[in-house]
C-alpha cells in the first residue's frame, strides 16, 4: 500500500450557504488539491450541505498547544469591562 | 513536570466534569488505545457493511428502490472515511487500519458476517441493524473524545434515512401478498438475535465497559441500549402484525420494559472469532475490491504527478 502512504491529508471546509463562513467539516486523503476538493464533495456534502469548500494541507495548519491555554486565553477572563454589559446604562437612555 | 499519575488524576476528573478532549491534550496511553481500537473497528464495520447491501444493488426491485440502495451504500462508505479520519487524529495511520482489516486482524461488527437471502432482509437491516447501530451512535454523539463526537453527529444525521427506508421496505412487504408477508417474517426470524447482539456481551461479561464509561466514551451501558432498542423495535414490529421470534418476550409492569429470552452468545463469539457464515466471504470481498482499486490509486498518483510537473515553477504550491 505505499501508493497511498504519500498521499497527504487535507482539511475540509465547507460554506453552507452565502453570506456564512466556511466551517471546518473533516478531513480527507488525496495526492493533491484537485482531487482532494472531488472528493470532499462527494463526502461531505451529498446533501446539499454546502455552497463553496476549502482543501487545505493538514500540515500548513500552525495549531496553538493546548498547554498553552490558560497563558494565551485566561488574560482576557477578568477584562470583563470589555462587553457592554459590563456597563449600567439607565433605561431612559433607550437602546443603546 | 508533573507525574502520569497526576495527569491521569487530571484527565478523569477533566472528563467527568463532561469537558471534550481534543486530539493534541495530553490523555492516558489507554484512553488512546480504547478509542483507536474502538473507532477503527467502527470504521470497518461501516466499511464491510456495505457488502450485505451491495448484493442486493442489482436485484433491487425498483429503479426508486435502487437509487436509495445506491445512496445509503455510499453513505456508508462516506462513514467509514469519517471515522477513519476521527483514529487518525490518535496517531495511527490510514494504512495502518486498513490492512489490518484486510489481513483479517481487525474486528468489525459480527452482525455484517450474515448473508442478506432476499430482498426482505434489505429492509430489516435497515430497520433493525441500522436502528441498533443508531442507538449506540446517538450516544456516542456525546462521547468525550471531540473528533468521534463530531464524526458521531454527521453520521447520526444521515442513518436515520437508513432506519426509515429500511423500515418503509419492511412495511410494503408486511402489507403485501401472503408470500411477501411470510418472505419478510423469514428475515426478521433470521436477523433478530442478530441485532440484539450487536450492543455486546451482557454488562457482567463486558470488562472493558465500566472504564470506558468512566471516561465517558460511553455513556450507557451494553444491557441498557440493548432495552432501550428492543422496547421501540417491539412496537415497530406491532405496528405490521409481525412476530419477534423470542417466546419470551412479554411487557414487564413494574420494569415498564420488555423481558426477553436467553441470547445465544456462544454464536456470538462464534462469528465474532470468525466462524460466521459469511466472515471468509467478506474478507475475499474486501480483498479483492482493495487489489482491483490498486490502478486507480496509482493513477491518480500518476495523475497528481503530471499536473503538478505541468504547472510553472512559480506557481508551484
Amino acid at each position: 500500500m505505499s501508493d497511498t502512504s504519500n498521499w497527504p491529508l487535507w482539511e475540509v471546509f465547507v460554506r453552507s450557504k452565502n453570506g456564512l463562513a466556511h466551517k471546518h467539516a473533516g478531513s480527507l486523503h488525496a495526492p493533491d488539491a484537485d482531487m482532494a476538493l472531488k472528493n470532499a464533495r462527494d463526502v461531505y456534502t451529498r446533501r446539499s450541505e454546502g455552497v463553496s469548500l476549502w482543501v487545505v494541507p493538514s500540515e500548513a495548519i500552525t495549531a496553538s498547544s493546548p498547554d498553552e491555554k490558560d497563558l494565551l486565553f485566561t488574560p482576557a477572563d477578568d477584562k470583563v469591562y470589555r462587553h457592554p454589559t459590563f456597563y449600567d446604562i439607565p433605561d431612559e437612555v433607550g437602546h443603546m | 513536570m508533573a507525574n502520569a499519575v497526576d495527569l491521569t488524576t487530571t484527565f478523569d476528573s477533566y472528563v467527568a466534569a463532561e469537558n471534550r478532549v481534543e486530539p493534541k491534550q495530553w490523555m492516558p496511553e489507554k484512553y488512546r488505545k480504547t478509542l483507536v481500537r474502538q473507532i477503527s473497528q467502527h470504521a470497518h464495520s461501516e466499511i464491510v457493511g456495505m457488502l450485505p447491501e451491495a448484493n442486493w444493488i442489482t436485484r433491487a426491485p425498483s429503479l426508486r428502490a435502487k437509487l436509495i440502495l445506491i445512496a445509503k451504500v455510499q453513505d456508508e462508505g462516506g462513514h467509514g472515511l469519517y471515522l477513519y479520519s476521527a483514529a487518525e487524529t490518535l496517531g495511527t495511520s490510514r494504512e495502518t487500519m486498513v490492512r489490518d482489516l484486510l489481513s483479517g486482524k481487525a474486528k468489525y461488527s459480527s452482525i455484517f458476517n450474515y448473508p442478506s437471502l432476499t430482498w426482505a432482509d434489505i429492509g430489516v437491516i435497515g430497520w433493525l441493524v441500522d436502528g441498533a447501530a443508531i442507538a449506540n451512535q446517538v450516544m456516542l454523539c456525546r462521547t468525550s473524545y471531540g473528533p468521534y463526537s463530531r464524526a458521531m453527529v454527521r453520521i447520526c444525521k444521515e442513518e436515520s434515512f437508513h432506519q426509515r427506508q429500511g423500515y418503509e421496505i419492511v412495511m410494503k412487504l408486511a402489507r403485501g401478498t401472503s408470500d411477501q408477508k411470510a418472505m419478510v417474517q423469514d428475515a426478521l426470524n433470521r436477523w433478530w438475535w442478530p441485532s440484539i447482539m450487536m450492543f455486546g456481551p451482557t454488562d457482567d461479561n463486558s470488562p472493558n465497559s465500566e472504564q470506558s464509561m468512566k471516561w465517558r466514551i460511553k455513556r450507557k451501558s451494553n444491557d441498557q441500549l440493548r432495552q432501550e432498542f428492543i422496547d421501540k423495535t417491539v412496537v415497530h414490529a406491532e405496528f405490521l402484525d409481525l412476530s419477534i421470534p423470542d417466546k419470551d418476550l412479554k411487557w414487564d409492569e413494574s420494569r415498564q420494559s420488555y423481558d426477553y429470552g436467553e441470547i445465544n452468545w456462544d454464536e456470538f463469539y462464534r462469528v465474532i472469532q470468525g466462524d460466521g457464515p459469511c466472515n471468509r466471504q467478506r474478507l475475499i470481498a474486501r480483498n479483492k475490491a482493495h487489489n482491483e482499486g490498486q490502478w486507480v490509486r496509482e493513477a491518480a498518483t500518476a495523475f497528481a504527478a503530471k499536473q503538478a510537473a505541468k504547472k510553472p515553477a512559480n506557481q508551484a504550491p
